[in-house]
């Protein structure tokens, strides 16, 4: 992994305004995946993304780390059916044009 | 600009305490917030709308202006500028969060001035900006080779590269052509979903094509040489003696472009269909009964 698109999680802790302890409990329940590197903690930027959405259900909506990772599932599921759909909307386009 | 109901939107009573219009606001919120609704441009429409009815009635000035003014708001600002004269405004400078800049209907933006919104900690949070989402109509043709085009999103010209083989109802994202952030954030992204409509004779199943071809009768049964359509031209083909109605050959290499894989394509699978002669001569008719008896 490049290290350059590492981001500490102090300083993105302190960028958001949020404590470590909403990095370590996301990382509990496997939502984000902390990096540990020369005793520094690290947070790779394809992740803040999910983080913002994490933080925004969380302290928005107030939704708990059990709904959380919930939602995480049920949306990749959601994400997974769209694809299928898709294919086999093309598929069925495919042979009705037959 | 037409008056809007907050109370209606959030479900409750005119009368309605601040404890009843948060929970509203909170069952609404989750049931419509983006993140859980992704690319679903009803529910952000309405959680929009949720967001600001929350601005309005969760905010007691706020909440009694709208209260003292009703359907009357178009005169608010007019009273509102006679009482400035008379006492100073306290001004509310509060940080914005990702769904709350320029989200406002012009009703707001009328009643009560720019956006705001509430936020955790300091109100120096960087928020990125919204995503936008876009749908980009295309001829299967216009997607057979890598060209640029030029889009325009809110206002803003964006040259972007169409990647040769995209498929229908595929999504592109580009980077950073999103809302703008918030605070200094990054921008949102831009997502581009393309639907690709077909007019050619080709049928198209990812990077393959399937075409049908008309051969006539001497050809199948003779064999013979057969020019046929190709994506980008025309290619010779051999056909065998015997050839059967229904018969598939594969032409390989001949399909439609891989995506992001330049120099690979698929393949192109063509169907003979026989076409017998219609409208046969007497003379015809006696050499195909000849035909038929030295078949017995």
């Amino acid at each position: 992994m490049d290290t350059t698109d590492l981001i500490p999680v102090q300083l993105l802790c302190e960028r958001y305004d949020i404590p470590i302890s909403f990095l370590d409990t996301l990382q509990e329940f496997q939502l984000v995946e902390i990096i540990d590197e020369d005793n520094s903690l690290y947070i790779h930027t394809k992740q803040i993304k999910k983080v913002e959405k994490m933080m925004r259900l969380h302290y928005d909506l107030e939704i708990n780390f059990e709904g959380l990772d919930a939602i995480h599932n049920l949306l990749n599921q959601v994400e997974s059916l769209k694809k299928e759909v898709k294919i086999l909307r093309n598929k069925l386009r495919f042979y009705q044009d037959l | 600009m037409a008056f809007i109901d907050y109370y209606k939107i959030l479900g409750v009573s005119k009368n309605a305490t601040e404890a009843d219009i948060k929970k509203a606001y909170r069952k609404l919120a989750r049931k419509y917030h983006p993140d859980l609704n992704p690319n679903d441009k009803v529910a952000e429409k309405k959680f929009k709308e949720i967001n600001e009815a929350n601005e309005v009635l969760s905010n007691t000035e706020n909440r009694k202006k709208y209260d003292n003014y009703g359907e009357h708001w178009q005169h608010a600002e007019e009273y509102e500028k006679t009482k400035q004269q008379y006492q100073r405004q306290n001004s509310n400078q509060r940080a914005s969060s990702q769904y709350s800049q320029a989200d406002f209907s012009d009703f707001f933006e009328n009643m009560f001035g720019g956006t705001s919104s509430r936020s955790r900690g300091s109100g120096q949070v960087r928020f990125r900006g919204q995503d936008f989402n876009a749908e980009l109509q295309l001829d299967l043709k216009d997607v057979y080779a890598t060209h640029k085009r030029t889009l325009t999103v809110n206002n803003k010209n964006i040259r972007i590269t169409i990647p040769a083989g995209i498929e229908n109802g595929q999504t592109i994202k580009i980077k950073g052509h999103g809302g703008p952030g918030v605070n200094g954030g990054p921008n949102g992204d831009l997502y581009i979903q393309f639907s690709i409509v077909n007019h050619s004779k080709f049928k198209r199943d990812k990077d393959n094509l399937y075409l049908t071809v008309d051969l006539d009768l001497y050809k199948a049964l003779l064999g013979g040489e057969l020019m046929v359509d190709t994506f980008d031209g025309k290619v010779k083909l051999n056909i065998k003696p015997e050839t059967q109605n229904g018969t598939t050959v594969k032409l390989k290499g001949k399909g439609f472009p891989r995506y992001k894989k330049e120099g690979q394509y698929g393949d192109l699978y063509i169907t003979f269909q026989i076409k017998l002669p219609e409208n046969l001569t007497a003379q015809e008719k006696t050499h195909f009964q000849e035909l038929q008896k030295l078949r017995k």
